[in-house]
């Protein structure tokens, strides 16, 4: 492992000061911000990142969950994907974020891991992981090694000719469809991104992910307030039954009235190269029957555009069945 | 006791009276490498113990001297409290928390399984929260109250969870165990349901390549409600 600078800002102000000197906040960052460390530190030991100054930002106050002024609950970015699950207000006004998150990683990761650092958690692509193999995602222009190699747990949605990468969260899913906003402190201020804006798709520049600055730092989630009569749930589909990525995952959030859906959010995860709304679902399920046949028909326009690499065209229909079988389950009657 | 490579079956006591003596006490200072050792029976501890098993209390681990000129250049300062007791070190800042323990002050019960956060051997508490040390730089935690398994318990005293690990032969290289007790531990602590499953769900960030589960699924039973058997 290359070695570092470490150092200790004291204040959310010092830490956006140390941050703006990297050249990049995307892939090689020079300075990075280190919270629970269990992505930084995994493909530091890789190489896959090797930066010259680690700024440790796990002294700042950022680790509060506290009711939103209009009713909606503010995440701060330090908070551990372990406290959030367990707070009784995510488990009762926005149970698919709790799923989710118990869904992934382990115990001893869920106390480790931050709300923001689960932000920007990276693929589990093998080839972004070896340094021996070409990866446009490190090294844009050196080829996709998982386009015609081993793919099968890569994505079928969102993709390109340069990388296939699949986003593997569960908890970026259920902030998704829950449509949150992530605040950022950057050097020219403040700001607020719809989670829907934050990702970007690989395109020709797989190295850049996301729409954050050298300097920027994110300070809290925050969840709209709960619409009342909506039920919301995850399912996550994979090889085993724990401590594994997802081959498919839905997160949905819905409310049904006399039979038919009157508000619906769907998204994805394990299929795509971002955390996957799928507006198209949404369209097909609002304003009509809760039953089997609205639900399939859903399903099918989510994956229309799909295009599965050599190894993964499994996952079409997996995804398919796993969108049914959610919104089956989150609108059953009690 | 001093250790005596030449101790015999001669100058113990007879096996019986040591048993029945040692069956009136409380399975936490009952169970140590001792006693399980001498119920081999006595021909099992010479013929199969080396010198160094026979040894008693483990003696507090002297902390790896770093020379000023072999520090490199760029080790930074660190004070760390590990079960209670205060250390202060200049390392390297890649240096892990598991690798600090480990190498630099002489706490090798944590282990390396993956160095990944993938197998949960490595687990240690961390303000009383289980996490994976492996994944952790060990400049970060000064102002941390570090528990490791050395903290748990000792020989003659182990905690009610080390003991029912033994009770119920819940290992066999070991080399998970550690972690599978520290885990053990925090989940006694944690909102974890009753069930068998309950258990599996809370404990599967530990893997055991020998496939010891059912037995740690019975330990953490047995001990999560205190019991001896």
């Amino acid at each position: 492992m290359q070695t570092f600078q470490y150092r200790q800002p004291a204040s959310v102000d010092q830490a956006v000061q140390a941050g703006s000197r990297s050249k990049t906040a995307q892939q090689y960052a020079d300075v990075r911000f280190i919270a629970g460390g269990t992505t930084l530190v995994d493909l530091m030991k890789l190489d896959v990142e090797h930066p010259d100054q680690l700024v440790d930002i796990n002294a700042l106050p950022l680790a509060q969950i506290k009711t939103a002024p209009d009713g909606g609950l503010v995440i701060g970015a330090l908070a551990r994907n372990s406290a959030v699950a367990r707070h009784p207000v995510v488990q009762r006004d926005y149970e698919v974020l709790s799923l989710a998150l118990l869904s992934g990683a382990s115990p001893q990761l869920r106390n480790m891991a931050t709300t923001a650092g689960n932000l920007l958690q990276r693929t589990r692509c093998p080839y972004f992981r070896d340094t021996a193999h070409a990866c446009n995602k490190r090294e844009p222009g050196t080829g996709c090694s998982a386009i015609g190699g081993h793919n099968r747990m890569m994505a079928i949605l969102g993709t390109s000719k340069d990388c296939i990468a699949s986003n593997p969260s569960d908890q970026n899913v259920a902030l998704t469809a829950l449509e949150a906003t992530i605040q950022v402190e950057g050097v020219k201020g403040k700001r607020s991104i719809s989670i829907q804006d934050f990702y970007l798709r690989p395109g020709s520049t797989p190295n850049r992910e996301n729409v954050l600055e050298p300097g920027d730092l994110i300070v809290s989630v925050t969840l709209p307030a709960p619409v009342p009569g909506t039920r919301s749930y995850y399912l996550k589909l994979r090889d085993r039954a724990a401590y594994e990525f997802a081959l498919a995952s839905a997160a949905i959030v819905v409310k049904v009235s006399g039979g038919r859906i009157e508000r619906a959010r769907v998204a994805l995860g394990g299929v795509g190269t971002v955390p996957w709304r799928s507006h198209e679902a949404e369209h097909v399920l609002e304003g009509h029957a809760a039953d089997a046949a609205t639900f399939r028909r859903a399903a099918e326009a989510a994956l229309k555009d799909a295009q599965p690499a050599s190894e993964n065209g499994f996952k079409v229909e997996l995804a398919k069945r796993c969108i049914v079988r959610a919104l089956t389950v989150s609108t059953q009657t009690a | 006791m001093a250790t005596d490579k030449k101790s015999t079956p001669a100058t113990e006591p007879p096996e019986q009276e040591q048993q029945n003596d040692a069956r009136k006490q409380p399975l936490t200072s009952r169970v140590s490498r001792r006693f399980f050792l001498s119920s081999l029976g006595a021909a099992g501890i010479a013929a199969t113990a080396p010198p160094l098993l026979a040894a008693t209390a483990v003696s507090e681990p002297p902390v790896a001297e770093q020379a000023e000129s072999t520090a490199t250049a760029g080790a930074v300062p660190v004070t760390l409290k590990v079960n209670g007791k205060s250390y202060t070190l200049r390392i390297d800042p890649r240096t892990t928390l598991l690798d600090c323990l480990r190498e630099n002050l002489n706490m090798p019960g944590t282990k390396k399984g993956c160095d990944h956060g993938q197998c949960g051997a490595c687990t240690v508490h961390v303000n009383g929260q289980r996490v994976n040390s492996c994944l952790s730089f060990a400049v970060m935690h000064s102002a941390d109250e570090i528990t490791t398994i050395e903290g748990i318990g000792q020989p003659g005293n182990l905690h009610p969870m080390q003991a029912a690990f033994v009770e119920h032969d819940a290992y066999q290289c070991g080399y998970c165990t550690s972690g599978q007790i520290m885990s053990a531990v925090a989940v006694m602590s944690e909102p974890v349901g009753p069930t068998d499953d309950d258990v599996k769900q809370a404990m599967y960030g530990n893997i055991c390549r020998c496939g010891a589960y059912p037995n740690i699924i019975a330990a953490v039973q047995a001990g999560r409600s205190h019991k001896s058997a």
